[in-house]
């Protein structure tokens, strides 16, 4: 592959900061991706997500802090064809078969792929002889990965790949993603799907109103986004004996109130009743990581706001 | 190099838009200048006239049709797509410009071969040279054609391209009269690149082509249209 490009760098963002009138996008981002790992940025929209990959790509000029992609700025990486994006929008260029708009895109770069094999491999095959003007959704998508990728890059940008593809077309398309990313390119994709992050991606950035607020392994961010909150009035019991109840991680007191920390709020509130019956005003809250993270998991806008319930 | 063969590709499959820039000016000029072969006017023969004027307009029309695939580029995010290839701004233009002139030529090679059916007689260097002219006196169209591609909605810039061409056919004379012969108005006739590629017939005929002056005006055209058309560009890139 690239013999240019110093894969010991990786994509360093450093103080990244864009904003658009009074609307600050993206507020200081420091990020780190190594060479070959496959990093999902979640978030909602309006996070940044977009903005952010739009200045690794050299779309939009940072207002603050530099971009690197495996030691060169973006104008570099992509001039020299590292890097290639699937961006959000994407009607391709007209009067074009399928085919003949892969063949144009794999013309651009100095190594690209063999054409009819990116096709097959990304489901394109079936479909190439056709107009780009008269594809289905999961049709255009397939036709954008193809574009993608046929330059044979080193680092794979991909802004919500799976927007507005239903459930069978998003797996067949991270199965096809799996295939080509196994050797070794360093791929990043925004999503607002928990699941998609959780399965296809090594690790987990979470992004909300343009900051970066957790960072790690699927397993790590999930548990901790999971967590949940109960609030109850409970006087005289000592906050160790609450810290033991099944599902409860950490719990703290505050005069009569005490707030359990929970793995698994079910069980802990389960527990907590039958243990102490006399608990009052309970009130079972999404931590704020996990309020940012139920309105990225869930269409429905009010399930992604605080999950009341107050017993009798 | 398969940029720009699928460049032409995308530009001859469009052929309601093909067809019309080739046959609109040829069935004008047979309608209009068959019948008057032997009118003078404008101190030529209204044939030699007509034919540099229809030529002019369909030209015109082919070369301002970049800017037309460059708008559905850029509507459907393709543009942006492009910016993140290694494919560079100056060669994805140049196989525009070069796109437009393939299709601008054609039609006024049809042009000379309807004039000369209907008895415009010009010699080999006369044809040529008078070619040479329009097609310098088209390259501030082309630039139009991008800046407008750039900047005017999808859906607003099959309008705004014909208006451009009809305005600047207009007022160059290419509909049969001159707005003004003498005065002020006249002067800033003059200055429009289309006035002097209606004279590119007329000049050709009657002396050895544009004056300096023709030089000049589309010099300057040129020169203020493609810092704008660089910045149309960023415009039309970065998201707003």
């Amino acid at each position: 592959m690239t013999i240019t490009a110093d894969a010991g760098q990786g994509i360093v963002l450093s103080g990244l900061s864009k904003s658009y009138g009074p609307v600050r996008a993206v507020r200081g981002l420091d990020l780190t991706i190594a060479p070959g790992e496959t990093v999902a940025m979640l978030g909602p929209n309006g996070a940044g997500k977009t903005t952010t990959i739009d200045m690794i790509l050299g779309l939009t000029r940072p207002d603050k802090g530099t971009v690197s992609i495996f030691g060169s700025p973006p104008a570099v990486a992509v001039r020299d064809g590292w890097v290639g994006a699937m961006l959000q929008a994407g009607a391709p260029l007209d009067h074009l078969r399928v085919r003949e708009l892969v063949k144009v895109m794999a013309s651009y770069y100095p190594h690209p792929l063999d054409v009819a094999e990116v096709l097959r491999v990304t489901g394109a095959s079936d479909f190439a002889g056709q107009w780009t003007t008269k594809l289905s959704g999961g049709q255009a998508q397939r036709v954008r990965f193809a574009a993608a990728l046929v330059g044979d890059p080193d680092l794979l940008l991909l802004d919500e790949p799976t927007a507005g593809i239903d459930v069978e077309g998003r797996r067949d398309f991270w199965q096809a993603m799996r295939a080509v990313t196994q050797q070794g390119k360093t791929v990043v994709f925004a999503t607002h799907y928990l699941e998609e992050a959780d399965a296809y991606a090594d690790r987990i950035v979470l992004i909300a109103r343009g900051q970066i607020v957790a960072d790690g392994p699927a397993t790590e961010i999930k548990a901790q986004a999971t967590a949940r909150t109960i609030r109850a009035t409970l006087p005289g019991v000592d906050a160790r004996a609450l810290g033991t109840l099944p599902g409860v991680r950490s719990a703290q007191r505050h005069g009569d109130s005490v707030v359990l920390s929970c793995t698994d709020a079910d069980a802990a509130l389960a527990a907590l009743l039958g243990a102490f019956p006399a608990t009052r005003d309970i009130e079972v809250t999404g931590g704020s990581l996990e309020a940012a993270f139920l309105e990225l998991t869930t269409a429905d806008a009010d399930a992604g706001h605080q999950v009341m319930e107050t017993a009798r | 190099m398969t940029h720009f063969r699928y460049e032409i590709l995308r530009m001859l499959r469009n052929r309601m838009f093909y067809g019309i820039t080739l046959g609109l000016p040829l069935v004008l000029f047979y309608a209009i200048a068959s019948g008057q072969r032997h009118v003078m006017f404008d101190g030529t023969s209204f044939p030699l006239y007509f034919m540099t004027a229809m030529a002019v307009y369909g030209s015109m029309y082919a070369v301002v049709a970049p800017g037309a695939r460059i708008a559905r580029d850029r509507s459907g995010g393709w543009i942006r797509q492009l910016r993140v290839t290694p494919l560079r701004v100056r060669t994805d233009l140049a196989a525009k410009v070069a796109a437009a002139y393939l299709l601008a030529l054609p039609t006024v090679v049809l042009l000379y071969l309807a004039g000369a059916s209907i008895g415009v007689h010009l010699d080999a260097a006369q044809w040529l040279r008078m070619t040479g002219l329009i097609v310098a006196g088209l390259v501030p169209f082309v630039v139009m054609g991008f800046i407008l591609g750039y900047l005017v909605p999808v859906d607003a810039l099959a309008a705004a391209l014909g208006g451009l061409v009809v305005l600047f056919a207009l007022l160059g004379g290419v509909f049969g009269f001159q707005l003004a012969t003498s005065g002020p108005l006249f002067d800033v006739l003059k200055g429009l690149p289309s006035y002097w590629l209606m004279q590119a017939g007329r000049t050709t005929v009657m002396g050895g082509g544009w004056p300096a002056e023709a030089w000049i005006v589309i010099a300057l055209w040129t020169a203020v249209l493609i810092p704008a058309a660089a910045l149309a560009y960023r415009r039309a890139t970065s998201r707003v």
